[in-house]
């Protein structure tokens, strides 16, 4: 009697040691059939032609399916801005541009570009930002993000890290951590 | 094998209750199932929900068979498709439509209902529990279905919502990009959500109301006045013929027969919203076609989801966060929180009473304050507001306490 018992509950410990096994693969099969596609995740780098930006004039570009804001400086907005905001700028042909993901860093609503006031306002929570992305008020926690870019003569190529993005990754401005934007 | 009437003409009564047990069945669930008499016309909101969802579910039928899950043509599936060139398509979306949003209203009617007579605790926790996983999972069913017209309002809720799975600072967004197997939401996210809203969690509610019916069969309906009711004596008194001094009545048909009335009431409430006022539940910034390059001026959820939504915006990301994540689990742990053994209603509870009131003002000025735009005095009242709903279920524990011990 009690050997035909044991004979049961090893069937049953043997099936579910078996079942448990297949049940994480399958677990991790499902898990991976959400992830984004080759397709998706092979969506390339983003040139622009930046010769004939214009000063205080936001360009707004796709990149990955997200907006990305180009913004060159006049060299008053320069004088104005503080040391945080000048470690921001990208300087490509002797000209300051800000270059940064169009994301606000609260909850990734587009902020808007305020021509007058050279700043930014997201209009979904109220957060703003200064002149090089930098967060000036609450809900916003951190700078929007500057995207890995490379500089090509007058073309910035969105999607690959060139020397001037691993230096601002060095000093930490990419807006990984927060950033004061007075300092 | 069990003893089976031979003579029995096949699909007539006895020969189904031989071979499933039809009468025990029915006399179980329904003939037999007792109601205390004591209730008002709150009580039959379960049955109105159960309808609603019915509701819910023809008219989706309806739309599936129009409906494209693919970013290119979701939106002109629903807007020409369906509005203009399907028979009743309006119609059926309209309904579907506005079923979604007073399926809220209901639920919110219903919770409240249980919150203010203590249909919570002694023996009912299990009925609040699963409950609120069917508010959990109503809420996941109309934000997957916000999605699918794929309009500027359900791509960048989309976004919003999708963003909070990085958990604030932790930064988690690999899991955001799992879940919308994109950047940013795109096809593979907008089909998925299709599936999630068609057929993963419809069979999941189907499944929790399954369970709330069952918990509700062994502690039986709450009553107006919290009796204990002997469930065995008063359905005894029933069969015995005496049914005026009895204290229980029939669900099949005495209870049912209430339920209609109140339904009758209701579906004509829901059919003048669904033919004269069904652009209530149709936001027009849904009318323009997503476009993930511009986001409108101002973003709010549908009505029933503003009071939560409304905790998560007057603080910092994290803070808000955590605040709004308090929220969404507080009601499930309300049987527990509510320290006092007292199941009557709220109106004889002393402290308890105020403290329902003020939890239901505070969740309406939440709701007001999270639809108009982020500017003064509007910040203001809404961080006061969320500090106060916080400060209520802090309170809970101590307050009915107090009532405990007297």
């Amino acid at each position: 009697m009690s050997d035909k018992v044991n004979r049961r509950d090893a069937m049953g410990i043997a099936f579910g040691t078996c079942a448990a096994v297949g049940g994480v693969y399958a677990l991790a099969g499902m898990k991976k059939a959400w992830d984004p596609l080759p397709s998706v995740k092979a969506a390339g780098s983003t040139l622009v032609d930046l010769s004939s930006a214009k000063e205080n004039e936001i360009i707004t570009e796709k990149w990955r399916g997200k907006p990305v804001f180009i913004l060159r400086k006049s060299a008053e907005m320069i004088a104005k801005s503080s040391a945080n905001d000048k470690a921001r700028d990208v300087i490509i042909d002797g000209s300051s541009y800000l270059v940064c993901i169009g994301l606000c860093t609260h909850l990734g609503c587009i902020p808007a570009y305020r021509k007058d006031r050279e700043d930014f306002l997201c209009a979904c929570h109220g957060a703003e930002y200064d002149i090089s992305a930098i967060n000036t008020k609450a809900p916003a926690p951190l700078p929007m993000l500057i995207p890995p870019f490379k500089i090509d003569g007058t073309t910035l190529v969105l999607g690959e890290a060139g020397p001037e993005y691993n230096k601002m990754k060095e000093a930490g401005v990419l807006g990984h951590i927060a950033l004061d934007p007075k300092a | 094998m069990a003893h089976i009437d031979e003579n029995a003409k096949p699909f007539s009564e006895q020969w189904l209750d031989d071979r499933l047990g039809v009468r025990t069945l029915k006399r179980v669930m329904a003939s037999e199932y007792w109601i205390p008499k004591d209730i008002n016309f709150l009580w039959a909101m379960g049955m109105i929900l159960a309808v609603t969802f019915g509701i819910l579910i023809i008219t989706g039928i309806f739309l599936l068979m129009y409906y494209k899950p693919d970013t290119a043509l979701a939106f002109d599936s629903v807007n020409y498709t369906i509005m203009q060139e399907v028979g009743y398509g309006w119609l059926f979306r309209h309904m579907h439509g506005v079923a979604a949003s007073v399926v809220f209203l209901l639920i919110y009617i219903h919770m409240f209902t249980g919150i203010y007579y203590g249909s919570y605790k002694k023996g009912r926790e299990m009925i609040w529990i699963s409950g609120m996983l069917l508010f959990v999972t109503f809420s996941a069913e109309a934000f997957s279905g916000y999605m699918l017209p794929w309009g500027q309002m359900s791509y960048w809720a989309g976004m919003v919502i999708t963003n909070l799975f990085s958990i604030g600072s932790l930064e988690l967004n690999g899991i955001v990009e799992w879940i919308r197997g994109d950047y940013v939401p795109g096809d593979a996210y907008l089909t998925r959500f299709f599936m999630l809203h068609v057929f993963l969690l419809p069979l999941a509610i189907i499944g929790v109301i399954v369970l709330h019916f069952g918990t509700l069969r062994i502690p039986h309906v709450n009553n107006q006045e919290g009796e204990v009711i002997d469930f065995d004596i008063e359905a005894q008194k029933y069969l015995d013929g005496n049914t005026k001094e009895s204290k229980v009545i029939r669900f099949q048909w005495d209870f049912l027969a209430k339920d209609f009335m109140v339904m009758a009431f209701f579906l004509t409430f829901f059919f003048y919203l669904v033919f004269y006022h069904f652009d209530f539940a149709m936001d027009p910034v849904n009318f323009d076609p997503a476009d993930g390059l511009k986001t409108p001026p101002h973003i709010y959820p549908e009505w029933y989801f503003l009071w939560s939504y409304e905790i998560l915006r007057p603080f910092t990301k994290d803070i808000g966060l955590m605040a709004f994540g308090f929220s969404q689990v507080i009601f499930l742990l309300l049987p527990f929180l509510d320290r006092s053994p007292n199941a009557i209603p709220a109106h004889r509870r002393g402290l308890f009473f105020v403290w329902f009131w003020v939890l239901l003002i505070d969740m309406i000025v939440l709701s007001v304050m999270g639809k108009v735009p982020p500017v003064e005095p509007f910040g203001t009242v809404g961080l006061y507001a969320a500090l106060t709903f916080i400060g209520l279920w802090v309170l809970l524990p101590i307050i009915t306490k107090m009532e405990s011990k007297k």
